[in-house]
């Protein structure tokens, strides 16, 4: 196994209030990493700061590393539009594109990268809607708007976006929060499907959904990384006090 | 944070369009005062005061716009200023849902007819109205007010000030009745639930609430009537005379722009134009800017 | 004696209630009665050659305002030219890096810009254009139309490209798209349907000024399309026959004023149409 992305000491901010204290933690390559937490622990602030989303809050700082494949993403030679095509992102409430079609928003990213051959596209546009298990429901319509698909299939909507630029990492920020049991079902399986082509980390409040879907797991506690283990370990045998209250329900 | 080349240039790009208005504005002022230079150095201040307007004997004084423009836009507000703010009731409090809608957009269609359509029906159908209907009566009723004095002639200044109250109507109304709809429902309620009735409610609870609003709107639909050119121009008759009877033609500032710019002939008489020009700027500025200023308190509207 | 002061205060009550009733009767009735009258004095004065023909001498029967539609969809098109790009890019400005102090001072300004009395815009751009060209042109009176236009415009962008949400742009931003294009093709993008609108609407405005057109595009009796030669527009030709003692001229004026209006309200509520429906993000 090699480490694909390593932080180190990372801290952020919003203005004058701290979010993250002192993050290190190494994420393994084609694997799914969970983060749970309780509401504001800092676990969503935690996989903005991995692709550089973070900073276009205003007032949003960091300090720290963030190693992707040995490299640091905040070095001041790092662009971070090339971070995040390295490393994709989806967020927690749907967000196609409004305005465009099915077909044009999982093109979008291609396009926006300076791809403009058609079969090229196309290919790349099949390919990731397939991948995100979302061909059959949507193969009439793909030139219909992407806003008239239900929820679920919004949100696989926008996982076929992030593939279609071919990240080598996809950061999940509570993908399944806003959706049904079933669609949550289709995109815990989705993610395990892929997981040999990407390194995912995923964000959840769902405690049950991180022991399903992942293999490292980490808590996170008013913006402190308490425990970082394997997830049956985690799950099973929490080397922390406060972790296992979290797990056991006791807070949170 | 680093920036890319081409996200600066596009922020260059858009503050350079940004800075046109600046630039655009610095042009206004700068060329409003140097194109009033000829004017402002013969005649100075009494140039507000004098009553003479005389391109012949190259004598120019701007007295009886002010007092036109001034008049008609305050007989303009006292006939708008109810019905404005009836509509406006009507409207946030009144009128069943099904038929509010459509009400208002009737309302704001109002505000969107152009001027010129409102000079042509004032000439046309109001101004005869006026004279036929209206005068004869106010002056065989009313004789005694030096108000009511003088042939009715169907155009001067109070049907200048009829059609200037119908285009500012709108304008009141819409904003007034937005900003009584920002006022929570649960002040109404509980003003309701002390046995006060709608009314009460409304000029107690209500209108307290939304007053520097309100007084916005109503100082913004001055400003609008202050600056009309157009439909004025067309009914309020044209002359500059000060006169105490509303039978009797006036000139406003915006009109008499209209009407004299592109045949003034003399430098000085261009000059004075401009200064009129500067004056009108100078007014609307204020008035707008302070309603801006009040309407701005209630988070309705820029 | 409760009962009767209640009975005053319920008297009171439902008095001024009729008269707001009143009040909205009579703003409606206004409405109506302008469209009437132009409705019938106006459809009379149109028949095709009104739409193609020139305008004829008073007295000679006949004749259009086609120089005039000509004219006036010319000194609208200029004005737009320049205030589009203009107010969509300062819109841009103040909506995407307006996170400083010289936004709001912007945002001030336009609202100054937007204050200012049309026939002041007009004497304006006749020291601006006029005066240096040393004679009225379309150019002119599309200048001073664009005065009016820009602070419309660059309002009314910011707004709406300030409403697209920002999970938008992150969803943008993170499938590793430049800045620049985020805005370009993606916010602006999602905007442009209601900047559309606004142009619309603003365009309508501007189309039915006449004030800031009396001496800049000036008036021709013939067929303009030169930007450099005074040119005819609608507006000032109904002034124009409004204020002639004619009655065909009169009638004209009706004539274009029934084809301005009908203009102006479809752009009116087809924008209203469009602003229901288009904020369903």
């Amino acid at each position: 196994m090699t480490k694909k992305l390593i932080i180190e000491h990372l801290n952020a901010w919003f203005g004058s209030v701290q979010a993250l204290k002192d993050i290190n933690l190494n994420i393994e390559e084609n694997s799914v990493t969970a983060v749970i937490g309780p509401s504001g622990c800092g676990k969503t602030t935690f996989v903005r700061c991995l692709n550089r989303i973070h900073e276009v809050v205003d007032n949003a700082r960091i300090s720290g590393k963030v190693l992707l494949d040995g490299e640091d993403i905040y070095a001041s030679t790092s662009d971070p539009v090339l971070v995040r095509r390295r490393i994709g992102m989806v967020f927690q409430k749907p967000n196609p594109f409004p305005t465009m079609s099915i077909f044009d928003n999982v093109a979008a990213g291609i396009r926006l990268n300076g791809i403009k051959k058609k079969n090229e596209i196309a290919d790349a546009v099949e390919r990731s809607i397939k991948m995100a298990a979302l061909w059959d429901e949507v193969k009439d319509k793909l030139y219909k708007s992407a806003t008239a698909l239900s929820g679920g299939q919004q949100q696989r909507l926008c996982i076929a976006r992030t593939i279609a630029v071919e990240p080598e990492v996809i950061l999940m920020d509570e993908p399944a929060s806003a959706l049904d049991p079933i669609s949550t079902a289709h995109i815990e399986e989705l993610m395990q499907q892929i997981k040999d082509k990407y390194t995912i980390v995923i964000v959840t409040h769902n405690m049950q959904q991180a022991a399903r879907v992942s293999d490292y797991t980490g808590f996170f506690l008013l913006g402190e990384l308490i425990e970082f283990s394997k997830t049956p370990d985690m799950f099973t045998n929490p080397g922390d006090k406060r972790t296992e209250d979290y797990i056991t329900g006791r807070f949170g | 944070m680093k920036r890319r080349i081409s996200d600066r240039l596009l922020k260059l790009i858009s503050i350079s369009f940004a800075s046109i208005i600046l630039i655009l504005i610095i042009g206004i002022v700068y060329e409003l005062i140097d194109g009033s230079m000829l004017s402002i150095n013969r005649f100075g201040w009494r140039f507000l005061v004098t009553s003479t307007w005389d391109p012949v004997k190259n004598v120019f004084g701007a007295m009886p716009f002010i007092f036109g423009t001034m008049v008609s836009s305050i007989i303009a507000l006292i006939i708008a200023l109810p019905i404005s703010m009836g509509i406006a009731i009507f409207l946030s409090e009144l009128a069943p849902q099904k038929i509010r809608p459509s009400v208002s957009l009737m309302i704001e269609m109002l505000a969107a007819i152009p001027s010129i359509i409102y000079g042509l029906w004032g000439l046309f159908v109001m101004a005869p109205f006026l004279q036929i209907h209206v005068e004869p009566l106010l002056g065989k009723y009313l004789w005694f007010l030096p108000l009511f004095k003088g042939a009715p002639l169907g155009i001067g200044m109070l049907a200048g000030g009829l059609i200037l109250s119908i285009m500012i109507i709108p304008t009141i109304a819409s904003i007034t009745r937005d900003i009584l709809n920002t006022v929570p429902t649960l002040y109404k309620e509980a003003g309701l639930a002390l046995g006060m009735t709608r009314w009460e409610v409304m000029s107690k609870i209500v209108f307290p609430h939304a007053r520097s609003g309100v007084i916005g709107a109503i100082i913004l639909g001055f400003g609008r009537a202050l600056g009309e050119t157009m439909a004025i121009t067309m009914v309020i008759g044209n002359a500059p005379m000060i006169s105490a009877s509303l039978f009797s033609p006036s000139y406003t500032l915006a009109s008499v722009i209209a009407n004299e710019f592109s045949e003034a002939v003399s430098q000085l008489y261009i000059s004075s134009l401009i200064e009129l020009a500067l004056l009108l700027f100078i007014i609307s500025m204020i008035f707008n800017a302070l309603a801006r200023l009040l309407v701005r308190r209630e988070k309705v509207l820029q | 004696m409760k009962s009767l002061r209640y009975f005053k205060r319920r008297t009171i009550n439902n008095t001024i209630f009729f008269l707001s009733y009143a009040s909205a009767v009579i703003g409606v009735a206004i409405l109506l009665l302008i469209l009437l009258y132009t409705v019938i004095k106006g459809a009379s004065a149109i028949n095709l050659d009104f739409f193609i023909k020139l305008p004829r001498p008073t007295g000679v029967p006949g004749g259009g305002i086609a120089n005039a539609l000509v004219g006036t969809f010319m000194v609208v098109g200029i004005a737009s030219a320049i205030a589009i790009p203009v107010g969509v890019m300062a819109g841009i400005y103040l909506s995407e890096f307006g996170n400083n102090k010289f936004a709001p001072f912007i945002r001030y300004l336009a609202d100054v810009l937007n204050s200012i009395p049309s026939i002041v815009t007009g004497v304006v751009a006749y020291v601006f254009v006029v005066l240096p060209m040393h004679r009225f042109s379309a150019l002119a009176g599309g200048v001073a139309l664009s005065i009016m236009m820009i602070p419309i415009i660059t309002r009314t962008s910011e707004e709406l490209i300030r409403m697209v949400p920002d999970t938008i742009r992150e969803a943008a931003l993170a499938l590793g798209t430049p800045q620049w294009k985020v805005i370009i093709f993606i916010v602006l993008r999602t905007a442009a349907a209601g900047i559309a609108t606004g142009v619309m609407l603003a365009v309508a405005r501007v189309g039915g000024e006449t004030a800031p057109l009396l001496f800049t595009a000036f008036n021709n009796s013939f067929m303009s399309v030169r930007p450099d030669q005074p040119i005819s527009t609608m507006t000032v030709l109904i002034y124009n026959y409004a204020s002639s003692p004619y009655a065909d001229w009169n009638a004209m004026a009706w004539g274009a004023a029934f084809v301005l209006i009908v203009i102006v309200l479809i752009a009116n509520i087809v924008s209203k149409i469009f602003t229901k429906t288009k904020y369903a993000l």
